[in-house]
């Protein structure tokens, strides 16, 4: 029989290989020890392209009640949005974000999108998670590369990525180990029997043993972080399923031996049928985004302060209401970032305009921000990417985009 | 990765694997037995006719609802409730069948319609048919999360339009699934309303893109396939006015297909480089004829079936000659189903993973473990592929990569893990494994199901192994 160690090689091991290829290109700056700092990472991926125009409204612009009709959020009143800066306000079922904004740990980023220009659900996600310029060309995404180029041994990558859900997100997949997590509904296999299992792997089934193995790692240290209670969430499309995903993400985050970056997916964000306004269906599903934010900041608790949290999503929306009270897919939209580690209390936004002249197609709030941008901007700002490492590497062919700075406190 | 005998590849590529009970292994010419099935338009399950049609899916819905609403303007609703629910409750702790008036319609319907799927994959013989109604079901892709009405037609969506339609023409296949209630639910196309049509200019409702959209980008041509944001717009003109019949817009026949005249927006259109005369409904179904014999959609259809069967990197020339086969026979589905077995002849290993609902059948067949039908579901949906809820229109993903994830696995060994637990006492996992893969089983498996310390480690052992979860 093999030794404990042939069975489970360490991750550092794992990962050292992987970090070695691409040390070159790592300019240590960033000397993580030396500085003390420990940032907490999480890329949030909403899928179905949230309505960035619902999310955080131009209520100052002269256009848009009329564009929006039955779903436009009113400026004061019942329902009305929150004011963020007089211009654009927020969603009113986004309460938290909301004040994280007035403590200055939230921003929003307006009029935003990668370089995808067509409307498929799919090939967007597949642009927006791969980083790749388009769709198809890799199985790996820009986040599993960008740890890939971490100097091995740090604590941010001591562990690797943690990749919520039974299906990671595309985002965290690629050479780089990653962690696995789901919300845990039957009871845990013994440890015997893992053993047995992973020994018949050994001779010819390399990927199920490396995935096997993960996915039993990260169980053991989430039963070690106290996560036995957590219950059978009620799915990614669901406000609650939405905040038990980001309580067990954060629990297993917060631990000092715990994962720094993570990566999650939440569904349902297809708004084309009675989206609704002030409440309805978006207003439930952002509420559930709102929860997620909070759950996050108690369970990362002291951590929260060298926390980012970065909210993405395929595309954006068409402007003008569709015909069922719904909206069709667009191009721009916000991203959303929110931490202790954000420079917030403002909109990062330079704003196209609504007038029909103004939207791409005639029909899509027009992009003025590359979302790759600010993606760059954290990734160099928050965890020490250099400027060549994200353009040929985690973002390839993107060194005309310069990272958007002075996103990060 | 794993070589291992033909038919043994085969009745796993193709099918469901063998069952345990009662052929025990198909080991007579497996591809002979495929072919033939195929010749004979497919080994259906009996119809059940305890199952529902639309129609009247949809008139015990609402008779539901109206009871429903009468019960909410009683006080005293939530003590009922509560009533129903010890009630149940207690039905089943002593192991009673609860009683059906219990459960929402919706429910109801979904839990006969999921029995009926799962009876017929685990009764199959070689399992081919039942393949491929999943397969054209995770290609017509429709989720139940969706709402009630999704939830009570995803059955019969794929009893009325897939079933009898998947032998034919793929022209037919594809009109069938279009038109069918479930589908104009799911993707919204039944409150799509043309502006310009006699209810546009009434009402000040619109336009809804959803449905012209997957159709061109998922259902046919492909997301490159060569359409335009024009097309999908035009298209989603020509199909206004496709909808279902319903007591609120009385007309039409409850839960059937209907065309509304007044819905559908006037003139010609244009679609991928073709005029059409406006004739109403004939408009989008003569652009749906064209779609279906467009080439990218048999570039398309064939890419993908290899990528389900055979490989998640699909050989450039295997796809293009089951193409081949597409266009020449004017998408002759029986036709390209032969080409394909042909194809995964020639791949010699088991190159894929399980997808999750496959893997459970697999399981069961391999166990003799009875269907518990909330059991399945739930090991599906905690293994990532909840029974007719995929994330969105695409469907579920169908490549290994999706599937072989450090939590997808872990919960692979919980399900074998629990599905072993309740394998019936006498059984033998050695035994099992001769029975079930004799030759074929390698010689790792062999060594670790022998090594067993207990009958239910050794099958939880038996259903982790590379001849239960890879293909």
């Amino acid at each position: 029989m093999p030794s404990a160690d042939r069975l489970h090689p360490s991750r550092r091991e794992i990962l050292g290989a992987a970090g070695g290829l691409f040390a070159w290109s790592f300019a240590p700056r960033f000397a993580f020890a030396a500085s003390g700092r420990d940032p907490r990472l999480v890329v949030i991926v909403l899928r179905g392209g949230l309505d960035g125009l619902a999310a955080a409204p131009p209520i100052g612009d002269p256009s848009y009640a009329g564009l929006r009709d039955k779903i436009a959020l009113p400026a004061s009143g019942q329902g009305a949005a929150l004011s963020l800066d007089g211009f654009f306000g927020l969603h009113p079922a986004m309460t938290n974000f909301a004040r994280l904004y007035t403590k200055g740990e939230a921003l929003v980023v307006h009029a935003t999108a990668t370089g995808y220009r067509q409307r498929s659900h799919f090939d967007g996600q597949d642009v927006l998670e791969s980083g790749q310029p388009r769709a198809g060309l890799t199985r790996s995404g820009w986040l599993n590369r960008a740890m890939g180029l971490l100097p091995p041994g740090e604590r941010i990558s001591a562990k690797g990525a943690l990749g919520v859900g039974v299906i990671a997100p595309l985002i965290v997949r690629g050479e780089s180990s990653i962690l696995g997590w789901a919300p845990q509904g039957l009871q845990q296999a013994d440890e015997d029997l893992a053993m047995r299992v992973l020994q018949m792997y050994d001779e010819g089934e390399p990927q199920l043993a490396e995935a096997l193995r993960q996915g039993l790692d990260t169980a053991q240290f989430a039963a070690a972080s106290g996560m036995k209670d957590l219950r059978p969430g009620s799915g990614p499309s669901h406000p609650e399923g939405m905040v038990q995903i980001a309580t067990g993400a954060a629990k297993l985050m917060a631990a000092p031996d715990g994962p720094r970056v993570a990566a999650l997916a939440l569904e349902g964000w297809d708004t084309h049928v009675n989206a609704g306004g002030a409440t309805g269906q978006l207003a439930t599903r952002l509420g559930g985004l709102d929860r997620a934010f909070a759950a996050f900041e108690k369970e990362l608790g002291a951590v929260w302060r060298e926390t980012v949290i970065v909210v993405i999503t395929e595309f954006g929306r068409t402007v003008k209401e569709n015909g069922n009270v719904g909206t069709d897919h667009g191009t721009a939209t916000v991203a959303l970032l929110a931490g202790g580690a954000v420079k917030g209390g403002r909109i990062v936004a330079d704003w196209p305009g609504l007038k029909t002249s103004q939207l791409l197609d005639g029909r899509d709030l027009t992009p003025t921000t590359d979302l790759r941008a600010v993606l760059k901007g954290v990734l160099a700002e928050h965890i020490g990417l250099n400027a060549s490492a994200l353009s040929e590497h985690v973002f390839p062919g993107t060194s005309a985009i310069a990272a958007l700075r002075g996103l990060i406190a | 990765m794993l070589v291992i005998d033909q038919d043994f590849l085969l009745s796993r590529r193709f099918g469901f694997g063998p069952r345990i009970s009662p052929a025990g292994r198909q080991s007579a010419d497996f591809a002979k037995l495929l072919l033939s099935e195929i010749a004979s338009g497919g080994d259906h399950p009996i119809a059940d006719d305890k199952l529902l049609t639309v129609a009247q899916a949809l008139s015990e819905h609402e008779q539901f609802q109206e009871e429903e609403k009468r019960r909410a303007a009683i006080k005293q609703q939530a003590e009922t409730e509560k009533a129903i629910e010890a009630a149940r409750k207690e039905a089943m702790q002593k192991g009673e069948r609860v009683p059906p008036g219990y459960l929402p319609p919706a429910r109801r319907i979904f839990n006969a319609e999921a029995t009926f799927r799962f009876r017929a994959a685990l009764d199959a013989n070689t399992g081919l048919t039942e393949r491929l109604v999943w397969f054209w079901s995770n290609h017509f892709a429709i989720a139940i999360g969706k709402g009630n009405y999704v939830q009570m037609t995803a059955g019969a969506f794929e009893r009325e339009a897939i079933r009898p339609n998947m032998f034919g023409s793929f022209r037919a296949l594809l009109k069938a699934a279009e038109q069918h209630p479930a589908m104009l639910m799911y993707l919204d196309n039944r409150l799509s309303i043309g502006p310009n049509s006699r209810a546009g200019a009434r009402r000040g409702r619109g336009l809804n893109e959803n449905h012209a959209r997957e159709l061109l980008e998922l259902h046919t041509m492909g997301v490159n396939g060569g359409y335009s944001q024009d097309d999908v717009t035009t298209l989603a003109k020509a199909l206004t006015g496709w909808t279902v019949g319903s007591r609120l817009d009385e007309e039409g026949e409850l839960g059937a297909f209907h065309f509304n005249a007044n819905r559908h927006e006037p003139g010609k259109k244009t679609v991928v480089g073709r005029t059409y005369a406006d004739e109403g409904l004939a408009q989008g179904e003569r652009i749906l004829d064209d779609l279906a014999s467009h080439p990218s959609t048999a570039n398309f259809i064939a890419w993908k079936l290899v990528r389900h069967f055979v490989e998640d990197e699909p050989d450039v020339a295997r796809v293009a000659k089951i193409a081949k086969v597409f266009r020449a026979t004017g998408g002759d589905l029986s036709k390209v189903y032969i080409a394909l077995v042909e194809a995964g002849i020639a791949a010699k290993e088991a190159r894929k993973v399980r997808p999750p609902l496959e893997l459970v059948v697999a399981s069961l067949r391999a166990t003799e473990h009875p269907l518990v039908l909330g059991q399945a579901l739930q090991f599906a949906q905690l293994l990532g592929q909840p029974l007719w809820n995929p994330p969105g229109p695409n469907g579920f993903p169908d490549a290994s990569t999706d599937w072989i994830t450090p939590a997808g696995m872990k919960v692979r060994l919980e399900v074998a893990t629990a599905i072993a637990r309740r394998t019936p006492g006498g059984a033998n996992p050695t035994q099992a494994l001769d029975t079930l893969f004799g030759d074929a089983c390698s010689a790792q498996t062999r060594q670790a199901v022998g090594r067993a310390e207990s009958r239910a480690q050794g099958f939880a052992i038996l259903l982790m192994s590379p001849e239960i979860q890879r293909r």
